[in-house]
Formats: structure tokens, C-alpha cells, sequence
């Protein structure tokens, strides 16, 4: 193979605190059909570690952490979020979906309601929060995401940046213990990029747990604590962004960013 | 060069004074556009022109210039050799004075029209209220239990004073809004149970709803009211004995609500999956998520259909004829059985049609209002 994983690099970062990991991925395997998409993943995110995942489409980086809060089923290995294992137990899952936020590629806002109650809805019913306390704390993380003057307006009257930034506000306002982003940017405009991403390194400089599946190498330099290179459905490499991008191990990671390095 | 310009229009034929342009705005453009634009066009214009302007003519003759508005009565039996005598020249309005009253409520006690009559005005007060969407709250709730109940009570009496008027008796409109709103107001959440059903993970459940939609649409909505004013007093027990007026209903209510289940479903298959996964990354529960999310997102997309069925059925309730039942039409059939009336079912029908083509563009003009309400998230 001469693809060997560094066992020690990968778990290095989960080792740096004390608290137990929020996420660990334990020789996990997918089937779809006979298609086999996740091959002995093992991976473990440390609380407040920032972990990027990139690779080209197809390796199952999507698949892997639409796992994480169970919007794919794994078939074999272990996945414990936030101390809970993930089960056929609906309680378990309601408990992994309220601490674990979500940000799709086609922001999947709710366009029959208003912005802000895109982000009330799931505080006000999951969370049992009253409906004067969770409006208050939509605004809140509207400011953050800078459009507040939005909240009244439906979706489909925002651009796609803006859309982007709701849905992580809608994500935020359930006060999550972890975010998941898969591919936040993919389906933007250029410039409406660069404003999603700010949105991001912000979330990121408040010391949440993320995990972002991205192709912006500069966002990965700027926030990542370890970039995950996949392939094929398997963990090749993972480490630092900086060693992992000026040096990497392999042929399949040295082949991947030639050609996104040449598409920038 | 100046002189050039100034004799431009002698040198140049293209600045020749001109005929201003063929108007392109207002009625007469629109007509010139529309309706004269060929010789063909022109032709069909006059054609049907003339062929409406005769029908109407001689609707509005019918209907009321030569029309007969009452009869002179020789004791109990009116005398309608004067309408006979016009053999078609004149609607005989006298009929519909002469027999509104049963047409409308069948042969509920004369004495008690009363009755039947505020249970119409009761039916149309709910559906006014219910339509308003200041009140889609909760509230509707008490307000159709309340409502119901007292056109219950109207209707059957025996209680406060009123005397028991059993169900045999009852007909006409009454009857016929009673059968089309409770099959609707039940068949509408069973339609949306089954459509969810039929998409359920479970196959015990998806199977049912899958046997009950293909084996209710399968059969004419007259073998079931057959089955069930015939067939099924057999499977009962000695001695117990089922309203006939709630067998019907039930068959019209398992009937409207297979293909309302349908078109329910419909609305369902178009929402992206993204929309299922959103919710469930939030954490609603599969009643959150399909109560705040999946529904009111379906349900709007499919208003059009979905009151199409209504008007459908509004208009189906008038099947329960042949199992025996006064509806409106039922009774505007029977009201021209009488020697003295017969012959007169044009005015009859006429009047029916009336009342359900009131109904029926009532449902249709609100859909509309509903459909462009609802759908501003849309718009841009």
C-alpha cells in the first residue's frame, strides 16, 4: 500500500486535553448496497477541536459525518457523540441531534417560514423554550451572522450567502455542543464565499467543536487544528494543514491538491 | 450638409410625412388583435357572436319575458294550464314558488322548516368562520363541536321543546351539507393519516394504507353506497340497526378519502429530502416535522387539487339517491312528481343547479384567495 496511517499523529490532537473526546468514530463501515462507502473509519474529535475534512467527490465525506448525527446509517463499528453511543434508541438519537448542529451544501432553510422563524421553530419545540426567550436569542446569533434586518423576511428573498449564514444561525440558536458542515460552500456564488467562511472563523474563534467538510484550503490553514484527507471511502492521511499540504505522504493526497490547487 | 437636412423630406422618401402607427393599446387594438386578426378570425368572431347573442336572447326571453311567476290556485291544486299553454316559450317559475320549500328541505314537517333552514344558515356561518384565517386556531375546534351539536339537536329535536323528527324525514339541502362537511371534515385528516402511511417505514402500516386507497378507488362510489345501505345491515347482528343516513356518510367518507389520500400524497413527493433531513439535524420529532414542516409545505402546494376533490364530492353527495336518501337533488326530482307539476323539471333543475353552482364557486373563488395567500413566501 505505502499508505500507512500514523496511528499517533491521529489521535494526537484528541490527547491534548484531558476532557473526553466529543466525537469518536471506532472502525466504522457503510455499505450502499453493495457499494462500499466507508471503509474502518476511525477518527476521534476532541472538544474543541477543529477538524476539516476534504478529498475528492465520492470518498464518503459526506456519508461519514451525515453519520455523526445519524442521517446516514453505519452498518458495523461504533460511533459515540458527546458520550453517547448512536443506536436504533430514539432517545439516545434525539439526545445527539439537540448538542449537534447541522449546515448542508443547499442550506435546507424552511421556506414557508420567516427567517426568524426558521430559528425559533426547534428551540421553542426541542428545546422548550419559551417563544419571547428563543426570539431574543435568534436575534442574538442574527447580529452575530450580521443580518438581523433579514429576520422578517422568508427565505427565498435572501441570497445565497445569506441564506447560508441563516442556516447557521438556525444551527447556533439550538446552542449545540458540536457543529457539522458539509460542503457549506459548494453551492455559492464566488463572492457570497468569502462571507460564509467569515461567519465560520468566527464560530470557530469561540472554541466550538467543528467538523467541516470543505475545499477551502485557506480556511483549513486558517482554523483547522487537523485536515482529514479521504478517499475511497477510507482515512488516508490526516495531521496539521500546514505539514499535511506542503507535505504529504501520499500519492492519492499529492494527486488531490495538484488538481484543487490548479482549479485556484 | 444643413440644407441636406432641411430637404430631407424631398430627398428622402423615408421622411415623407407618414400615417401615425396602428394603435398597439386599448380596446379597440386588443379586439383588432384577438378577434379580427384573419379572415378566418373574423369569420368565427361573427359566427359565435351571433350564436351567443341568439342563446342569450332567447335565454333571457325564456327566463323572464315570457316567464310565468305564479299560478292561480283552484283550492289546494294550482292550475298550470297557463303554463302548459306557453309549451316551452316561458320558464313556469311558478314551481319553484310553489315548491321551494320542499325542494330545499324535502319532507321534514312543513311546520318545521323552521328548523332545517337555520341548520343551512348555521352550516354557512361555520364555513365563513372556518375560512377566516385570523381564527385557524384552536378555537375552531370548540366552535364545530358547539355548531355541530346544535344542528343536531335541530335537526332531530325531541329535547327543548322540540319534537322528534326522525331521520327518514329529513331531505333537501340540509341533507346534502351535512353528508358533503362531515365526509369532507373527516375524510381530509384520514386522507392525510393514509398519505403519510402509505410513505411509512413500517410495512404493516404502508400496506394498509397501500390495500384501503387501491381497493376504495377501485370500486364506483355507487357499489359502496350500495354495500352500504344493502350489504352490510346483513353482517349485523339481530336487532342492531345503523343509521342509514351514517352508512352513507361513511361510504362517502372512505371514498373521498382515498383520493384525497392521493393527492395529499402527491404534495408530499415533491418536497426536496433536504427538507426532511433539516428538520430531523434539528431534532424535531417525526410529529414536529411533519406537523411545522412537511405538511404545511405539501398541503399548500396542492390546494388546487385538493379543492378540485372537494367540489367533486360536494357535488357526488348527490348520488345517495339511489339508495334512498332526500338530498337537494332528490327532493327537486321528487318535488315534479306531482300530476299538476309535471313537466316543469327544467325550472326544477335549473334552481338546483343554482344552489350547487353557489357552493361550488364559493370553494372555488376562496381556493384562490387561499393559494395566493399562502404561497407570498414564493414571491420574490
Amino acid at each position: 500500500m505505502g499508505e500507512t496511517i500514523d496511528h499517533e499523529a491521529r489521535f494526537a490532537s484528541a490527547m491534548r486535553t484531558d476532557a473526553p473526546p466529543a466525537i469518536v468514530l471506532q472502525d466504522v463501515n457503510k455499505w450502499f448496497g453493495a457499494l462500499h462507502v466507508l471503509r474502518d473509519i476511525n477518527l476521534s474529535v476532541a472538544t474543541g477541536e477543529r477538524v476539516v475534512v476534504c478529498g475528492p467527490s465520492g470518498s464518503g465525506k459526506s456519508t461519514m459525518i451525515r453519520c455523526i448525527n445519524r442521517l446516514e446509517q453505519h452498518q458495523q463499528g461504533k460511533i459515540i457523540v458527546d458520550g453517547i453511543e448512536l443506536s436504533d434508541d430514539l432517545r439516545s438519537l434525539d439526545a445527539i441531534r439537540r448538542e449537534v448542529g447541522m449546515v448542508f451544501q443547499s442550506f435546507n432553510l424552511f421556506p414557508h417560514l420567516t427567517v426568524l422563524e426558521n430559528c425559533t421553530l426547534a428551540p421553542i419545540w426541542v428545546r422548550r423554550m419559551p417563544k419571547k426567550e428563543a426570539e431574543d436569542l435568534a436575534m442574538e446569533y442574527l447580529e452575530r451572522v450580521r443580518i438581523p434586518e433579514q429576520a422578517k423576511k422568508f427565505p427565498g428573498q435572501l441570497s445565497g450567502g445569506q441564506q447560508q449564514r441563516v442556516a447557521i444561525a438556525r444551527a447556533l440558536c439550538m446552542k449545540p455542543k458540536i457543529m457539522l458542515f458539509d460542503e457549506p460552500t459548494s453551492a455559492l456564488d464566488p463572492e457570497m464565499i468569502k462571507e460564509v467562511l467569515d461567519t465560520m472563523v468566527m464560530l470557530a474563534e469561540t472554541g466550538m467543536t467543528m467538523i467541516c467538510v470543505t475545499h477551502e484550503m485557506g480556511f483549513a490553514r486558517q482554523v483547522a487544528d487537523r485536515v482529514v484527507f479521504m478517499d475511497r471511502g477510507e482515512i488516508v492521511e490526516s495531521g496539521e494543514p500546514e505539514a499535511l499540504f506542503s507535505d504529504p505522504k501520499t500519492d492519492r493526497l499529492k494527486l488531490f491538491l495538484s488538481q484543487i490547487l490548479r482549479g485556484h | 450638409m444643413s440644407d441636406v437636412t432641411l430637404d430631407a423630406s424631398a430627398a428622402n422618401p423615408e421622411a415623407a410625412p407618414r400615417t401615425a402607427p396602428v394603435r398597439s393599446t386599448g380596446a379597440m387594438a386588443w379586439l383588432r388583435a384577438n378577434l379580427f386578426s384573419s379572415w378566418l378570425n373574423t369569420a368565427l368572431t361573427l359566427a359565435l357572436a351571433w350564436l351567443v347573442v341568439r342563446f342569450a336572447i332567447g335565454f333571457v326571453d325564456w327566463a323572464f319575458i315570457n316567464a310565468i311567476w305564479s299560478v292561480p290556485m283552484q283550492g289546494t291544486v294550482p292550475q298550470t294550464q297557463i303554463c302548459r299553454d306557453l309549451e316551452g316559450a316561458g320558464a313556469c317559475w311558478a314551481v319553484i314558488g310553489e315548491k321551494h320549500r320542499f325542494i330545499l328541505f324535502g319532507t321534514y314537517p312543513y311546520e318545521e322548516h323552521w328548523r332545517p333552514l337555520l341548520v343551512c344558515g348555521l352550516f354557512i356561518g361555520l364555513y365563513i368562520f372556518s375560512a377566516m384565517r385570523r381564527f385557524w386556531t384552536w378555537v375552531l375546534v370548540p366552535v364545530w363541536a358547539v355548531t355541530l351539536t346544535v344542528i343536531g339537536i335541530l335537526m332531530w329535536g325531541g329535547i327543548l321543546g322540540l319534537s322528534y323528527v326522525p331521520q327518514e324525514r329529513w331531505g333537501g339541502l340540509p341533507i346534502t351539507l351535512i353528508l358533503s362537511t362531515f365526509g369532507l371534515a373527516f375524510a381530509f385528516p384520514l386522507a392525510i393519516l393514509v398519505a403519510l402511511g402509505r410513505r411509512s417505514k413500517l410495512p404493516a402500516i404502508k400496506t394498509l394504507c397501500v390495500v384501503y386507497v387501491e381497493l376504495v378507488r377501485g370500486v364506483p362510489l355507487i357499489s359502496l353506497l350500495f354495500m352500504a345501505s344493502v350489504m352490510f345491515p346483513l353482517f349485523l347482528p339481530e336487532g342492531m340497526n345503523i343509521d342509514k343516513l351514517l352508512r352513507a356518510q361513511i361510504a362517502i367518507t372512505l371514498f373521498a378519502g382515498a383520493y384525497l389520500a392521493e393527492v395529499v400524497r402527491a404534495g408530499l413527493q415533491t418536497l426536496p429530502r433536504g427538507q426532511y433531513e433539516a428538520a430531523d439535524a434539528l431534532g424535531l420529532s417525526y410529529w414536529q416535522k411533519t406537523g411545522f414542516i412537511i405538511l404545511p409545505q405539501a398541503l399548500r402546494l396542492v390546494i388546487p387539487p385538493l379543492v378540485n376533490t372537494f367540489i367533486g364530492f360536494f357535488k357526488d353527495t348527490s348520488l345517495v339517491l339511489i339508495i334512498g336518501i332526500f338530498d337537494l337533488l332528490t327532493a327537486g326530482k321528487t318535488a315534479i312528481v306531482e300530476p299538476a307539476w309535471q313537466g316543469f323539471g327544467i325550472e326544477v333543475y335549473v334552481f338546483v343547479g343554482a344552489i350547487y353552482l353557489v357552493f361550488c364557486f364559493a370553494m372555488s373563488k376562496y381556493s384562490q384567495d387561499l393559494e395566493r395567500d399562502l404561497n407570498q413566501h414564493r414571491r420574490r
